[in-house]
């Protein structure tokens, strides 16, 4: 690598478009389009009687209203079941329109196609659903008890049950470990419902083309080939005629990783089916009401330790709110029930989950996905374990710790990509280390002590997690320089924010040797690159990095070699600098890789002056062999893909310190403090950024953000005035510091950075609650009203 | 999330808006700032079927101190207000208070008269307006201007006594008399949000110092602001002796919140004495500073040509 | 687009970045979407549409204001400050758009357009805030992929930007 560029903290790419108004996001094409609106059911839980159009019938500008009787074959049909697992024995998904029965506030029953939005909002607004109301099943544990069923077919509203089991070294089961323990603890724990939330929601933009019969789809996705697939397939199109682009994308964090949504199929299949442009946008109300929440479990917990800590046996009972349709599958209960054991090395360990149906909004994996449940379990754990035995919290925590020399480390369970949960490498005592260093973890007491004695409570707290990163099954690149020298790279993932286009370019820049500002990057757009699984997992730099690096090097490969033929060189004498093939030694010797890029083409028509030097009678050409040697391609272009054996695991520990008020038992973070080590950095900035937002994303969970449903499955806080995502005023300053464990599994050596930030950060404002209060914090989100609860309740 | 369709009517004089006002009762409602209005109509939570945007009405957008304390006309937007020192000097409340009415932005474009005519119980400035025994201005076509003393104003939540033809021209909040403090307290979930609980207090100290009168508006404590006279509690003694724990006590008593996804009422009960204690100790202090005379009000100065702030305040639209 | 409706409409001329624009929109017509779809100015950007998460904030004669807050027929003759008006006339970038390139201060840019308008007008009434100031100043305006901490810097980055670029003219 001649180019200094991986490792910088390279400005982005994508700022100067997205600072100046000219990014395209959803909504900002397709302004001739026809609108899109729907009439969604008001009701948790109830069968369709009848639907009246009529009323709706006479709006200027209407076009078109559909109900599920409108709907063609596949169309009509249930959206897929995306993960299929042998355990989800009874996973449901919904009609794109509601047939019949409507199982949670904000299915959509009725799809009205209009001039603009507003009319077909008062298209929408006029037509009458008649609704038998059935009873809505709310809340996790009253669906469990399964009195009243979200689906007539589904027994005690379970979708799920898993049971996974991990015998100790001696061959004792969890629950014999625990009842031979010396110390054992059994206690219940609650996390509550929040929300991806991007700022920008959902939203879908078709062009039909009439004349060729080919279709172009834009969705703001985290998945443009698998919308493609999916359209292809609902729509009986042939795949080549579908394109689907994921255009800027203004926010995901998970939510759009779910497709096709309903109305990925309805907006083209109503494209077609009228010949006009049509686009749905998504508004505010509609995406807290008809997108994904996630989550919401009820943990019991049964521990037995020895008298340092160590924990001998972890039985863990999951019960898990799936929402009312379980199109992702069960792999949010899959992640927390498999990562939930840490940095550690547990004696033996027993989790078992139920995925329960409920007549609320579907839940599918938000930034995280089920790890911040699980770390909450094992890090309250871990506090309780202390607290038991009177012992420093972080000590426990070192007492149970993997060691460096024991990775490759297998936890002996089967991950979400359904293979072996082994972990790649990592340091969690240092790391332990750096981070009681930032905090001052040693020297808090006194600290706590000079506060008391001014009557302020301050605590400190901290949580540690691995989190498995970069699941397969693959991302591809492609990579062509072209002969005015410009590297395009294209990949089949999209962006949502993170910086794709730019840490990318700085992988493709180092390896090829060229200078940045030569690269442009293209993710998302099926016509550029077709094969693809999507961002999701903390997986697009790990994956697409990796296939790009490996593309490259396929480049780079060749353009050595016409780059030898040319200046009679050996290759391994080559190197590429500043976009320049050099024979080492030689300065006088050397060829732009913009030539080489003309001599990798041999042409017969010369379109400009440096075509010529491709052409059969330029002279550069060898006699003895074809124009287009055996096995070889025309053009400088490479494309690979790479597939990991199995997930590469990052790590990080947070630490906070918090101040309660004795009166109005308001919660203020003061400090709030991460290690992180995701392996190789390709941009420390972007990583810091992707960090700073995943901890305030924690933070709006720890202490403001649930999803507020009455018993009647009504949505009480859905909008931004009651859903209380943090503002500036609410995000502590976040110190970071990073160590490098190199992962041996992939050649850049990274691991993933997109959702760490997120994980720990309800077991920290919990712990450090907890520590100044002196009162268990086993519920989250936690607000003053609840603390001052919990209060009264101690009698503090 | 777009709004209804409806008639529209930007009225250039007050007689104008007046009988636009009295032609489309009860259909109409008065545009001023929408910043809570508009959210309504986008959600199409109210759909009028008209709509009567009176800011092109130039008589409205006024501010000015009169005798006796601050006039501030129905345009007049919440960042002039709380930018204005006329009225910083002659009721330092409205400004406090300000500050806390939801984001800078917001404060830009929403009016003060508007928050009072919304009414809304966890709002502050109804709560200001109550504690100072504030009056609201109505005008109606064809009748006399009457004047509304708050505390027949606010009569729920989201409810005041206006009637559908007639339109709040201005409100008016009292300067405090002399060896008086203010001070507005609250707690809120996130910076700018309403309020779970919050107390604006106003206390005014006799000759000796000691407390003469001491009253709250409390925030989110009741369907209006819940106004509580404390005076006998504080029992005319001084600030640094009286009993604080049993004037706690006693707010605690004469609210009634509710639950809400917030905040449990107990927990507003409790939180509503702490914030109106403070309020009122912060009051206290102020009042014994305003009394030692380093920052004495003069109130009969002031009236006048100058000190209408709307048209050159904060780029509102008078035009 | 809609003649045929019986929807009143209403010829109206805003001034957008310096140049005066006419369009025929109904009353009901947000600012936003008469900025956005009417006026083609797709740099300001919807979010929420009642006023909280400020993507749609736009500078109304110089002061910040919720585009969707708005009817674009209540502000007909007034003078609008979009993210597309925000750079010099020859494309240079402001201050404050530097700043936040610099500073890493947006990821997917949603709600960078908001963030923008906001903090022009914070630092022109207040060119040197104070850390309070700058979290009271962008208090309003939501984004959920930077956590702030980097718009907080870039705030009093673009700070210092302006105070060199004038320290250099004088």
């Amino acid at each position: 690598m001649t180019t200094k560029l991986f490792g910088e903290r390279v400005q982005r790419r994508e700022d100067p478009r997205l600072i100046t108004g000219q990014g395209r996001y959803l909504d900002d094409l397709g302004q001739d389009a026809l609108a899109a609106a729907f009439v969604r059911s008001p009701h948790a839980h109830a069968r369709i009687r009848d639907i009246d159009v009529s009323a709706a019938v006479d709006v200027e500008g209407l076009v078109a209203v559909y109900t599920w009787e409108d709907l063609p074959e596949r169309v009509r049909d249930p959206l897929p079941l995306l993960i299929p697992h042998p355990a989800l024995t009874h996973g449901r998904t919904a009609y794109p329109l509601a047939r019949d029965i409507v199982r949670h506030v904000g299915e959509p029953v009725v799809m009205v196609v209009a001039r603009d939005r507003y009319l077909a909002e008062d298209a929408a607004s006029l037509i009458t659903v008649d609704y038998e109301l059935l009873k809505p099943v709310v809340g996790v544990e009253e669906a469990a008890q399964g009195v009243h069923l979200v689906h007539e077919d589904v027994p005690g509203n379970v979708g799920a049950h898993m049971i996974q089991e991990v015998p100790s070294a001696a061959g004792l089961g969890a629950r014999e470990a625990i009842d031979a323990a010396p110390h054992t603890l059994a206690f219940r724990l609650d996390i509550e419902r929040s929300a991806s939330m991007p700022l920008e929601g959902r939203g879908v933009y078709a062009r039909w083309d009439a004349d060729d019969r080919s279709l172009r789809v834009y969705s703001s996705t985290q998945t443009s080939t698998s919308v493609r697939m999916a359209v292809a397939a609902k729509l009986g199109l042939p795949l080549p005629s579908v394109e689907v682009i994921a255009p800027d994308v203004g926010g995901g964090f998970g939510v759009k990783i779910v497709h096709p949504w309903p109305e990925e199929v309805l907006v083209p299949w109503a494209a077609m089916l009228l010949g006009r442009e049509v686009k749905w946008t998504e508004d505010r109300r509609e995406h807290f009401v008809s997108s994904a929440h996630e989550r919401g479990q009820v943990q019991h917990v049964r521990v037995g330790f020895d008298d340092e800590g160590r924990v001998l046996g972890l039985d863990v009972t999951i019960l898990h709110d799936h929402g009312a349709y379980t199109p992702y599958g069960i792999i949010v209960p899959i992640i927390t029930s498999t990562q939930l054991l840490g940095p550690y090395r547990i004696g033996a360990y027993r989790v078992e989950f139920s995925s329960i149906y409920t007549n609320t909004v579907q839940v599918t994996p938000y930034r995280g996905a089920g790890r911040p449940q699980a770390t909450f379990c094992m890090e309250r754990t871990m506090d309780k374990i202390a607290a038991h035995l009177g012992k420093d919290r972080a000590a426990v925590r070192e007492a149970n710790f993997i060691h460096p020399d024991e990775f490759p480390y297998d936890q002996g369970l089967i991950f979400q990509d359904g293979r072996p949960l082994i972990y790649d490498s990592g340091d969690y005592p240092e790391s332990l280390r750096v981070l009681k260093g930032l905090i001052g973890w040693d020297g808090f007491a006194e600290q706590k002590e000079r506060a008391a004695a001014e009557g302020r409570r301050i605590g400190i707290g901290l949580g540690c997690y691995v989190e498995g990163t970069g699941v397969g099954p693959y991302e591809g690149g492609h990579v062509q320089v072209t002969s005015d020298g410009r590297v395009h790279v294209s990949t089949g993932l999209t962006s949502q924010g993170q910086g794709h286009e730019t840490v990318f370019a700085q992988i493709a820049a180092t390896e090829l040797g060229v200078p940045l500002d030569r690269v442009s990057v293209v993710t998302g757009d099926t016509r550029r690159f077709g094969y693809a699984v999507g961002t999701f997992a903390s997986r697009a730099a790990v994956m697409s990095g990796n296939a790009i690096a490996l593309a490259c090097r396929k480049v780079r490969e060749k353009a050595l070699g016409i780059a030898a033929d040319a200046l009679e060189a050996d290759p391994r004498d080559l190197t590429i600098e500043d976009g320049e093939v050099r024979v080492a030694g030689n300065p006088g010797a050397s060829i732009p890789l913009a030539t080489v890029a003309v001599l990798s083409n041999p042409l017969r028509y010369a379109f400009d002056e440096e075509a010529k030097r491709a052409t059969q009678f330029s002279g550069a050409a060898s006699m003895d062999r074809p124009p287009v040697a055996e096995g070889e391609e025309p053009g400088l272009e490479g494309r690979d893909y790479y597939s990991p054996v199995r997930s590469t695991f990052a790590s990080g520990m947070h630490a906070a310190i918090v101040e309660t008020d004795p009166e109005t038992a308001e919660i203020r973070i003061l400090r709030y403090a991460v290690v992180h080590d995701c392996g190789r950095l390709i941009n420390p900035m972007i990583v810091e950024g992707q960090i700073h937002g995943g901890v305030a994303q924690g933070v709006g969970g720890a202490l403001y953000e649930r999803m507020a449903y009455d018993e009647h499955g009504q949505l009480l806080n859905a909008s931004f005035m009651d859903f209380l995502m943090p503002y500036a005023t609410e995000v502590p300053l976040i110190e970071t510091a990073h160590l490098e464990t190199p992962s041996p599994l992939n050649p850049l050596g990274i691991k993933g950075a997109g959702e760490a930030g997120v994980i720990p950060v309800s077991a920290v404002i919990a712990s450090a609650i907890e520590d100044a209060e002196g009162i268990a914090v086993d519920r989250m989100p936690i607000s003053p009203s609840e603390l001052h609860d919990l209060r009264s309740r101690a009698g503090s | 999330m777009k709004p209804s369709p409806f008639d529209y009517h930007a009225p250039r004089e007050l007689g104008e808006a007046l009988e636009v006002l009295a032609g489309t009762a009860p259909h109409g409602k008065v545009l001023a700032g929408g910043q809570s209005l508009i959210p309504m109509l986008n959600m199409r939570l109210a759909a009028p079927s008209h709509l009567v945007d009176i800011n092109r009405v130039a008589e409205l957008d006024a501010l000015s101190v009169e005798t006796g304390g601050v006039r501030v006309g129905a345009l007049a937007r919440h960042a002039a207000v709380e930018r204005s020192p006329a009225v910083a000097a002659v009721q330092p409340l409205l400004p406090a208070a300000l500050r806390l009415v939801a984001h800078p932005v917001i404060r830009n474009r929403g009016t003060v008269v508007g928050s009072l005519v919304h009414a809304d119980p966890s709002a502050e400035l109804p709560a200001v307006l109550a504690v100072l025994g504030g009056t609201v201005r109505l005008a109606r076509h064809g009748a006399p201007e009457r004047d509304v003393p708050a505390e027949a104003f606010f009569t729920g939540p989201l409810e005041s006594a206006i009637e559908p033809d007639e339109l709040a021209v201005s409100a008016f909040f009292p300067a405090p008399p002399p060896r008086t403090g203010t001070a507005f307290q609250e707690v809120a979930r996130r910076h700018g949000d309403y309020a779970m609980a919050g107390a604006a207090a106003v206390v005014t100290l006799d000759e000796d110092l000691r407390i003469a009168s001491a009253r709250v508006a409390c925030v989110s404590a009741g369907p209006v602001p819940v106004v509580l006279d404390l005076s006998e509690v504080c029992a005319r003694r001084p600030a640094a002796s009286a009993d604080w724990e049993a004037v706690a006590a006693a707010v605690r008593d004469g609210v009634d919140p509710d639950d809400d996804i917030h905040a449990t009422a107990r927990y507003r009960r409790h939180l509503t004495g702490v914030l109106a204690e403070r309020a009122l100790r912060v009051a206290a202090a102020e009042a014994e500073r305003v009394a030692d005379g380093r920052a004495a009000v003069r109130m009969s100065e002031g009236v006048d040509d100058g000190v209408n702030h709307g048209a050159n305040g904060a780029g509102e639209d008078s035009e | 687009m809609s003649e045929t409706t019986g929807e009143r409409r209403y010829a109206i001329s805003l001034t957008v970045n310096g140049t005066v624009r006419e369009a025929t929109v109904p009353a009901r017509r947000l600012l936003s979407d008469c900025l956005r779809h009417e006026l083609g100015l797709t740099g300001t950007h919807v979010g929420c549409e009642h006023g909280v998460c400020g993507c749609c904030t736009v500078l109304l004669d110089g002061e910040p204001v919720r585009s969707c807050l708005t009817f674009a027929v209540t502000v007909d003759g007034r003078e609008i400050t979009t993210v597309e008006g925000l750079a010099g006339p020859g494309g240079e970038l402001s201050p404050v758009q530097r700043a936040f390139t610099e500073c890493h201060a947006l990821q997917c840019g949603f709600c960078t357009p908001g963030f923008l308008c906001t903090v022009t007008a914070l630092l022109r009434d207040n060119p040197a805030p104070t850390e309070d100031e700058v979290l009271e100043g962008i208090s309003g305006n939501l984004c959920r992929c930077t956590g702030y901490q980097n718009i907080v810097k870039a705030v009093h980055r673009a700070a210092e930007l302006t105070a060199e670029a004038e320290g250099g003219a004088a």
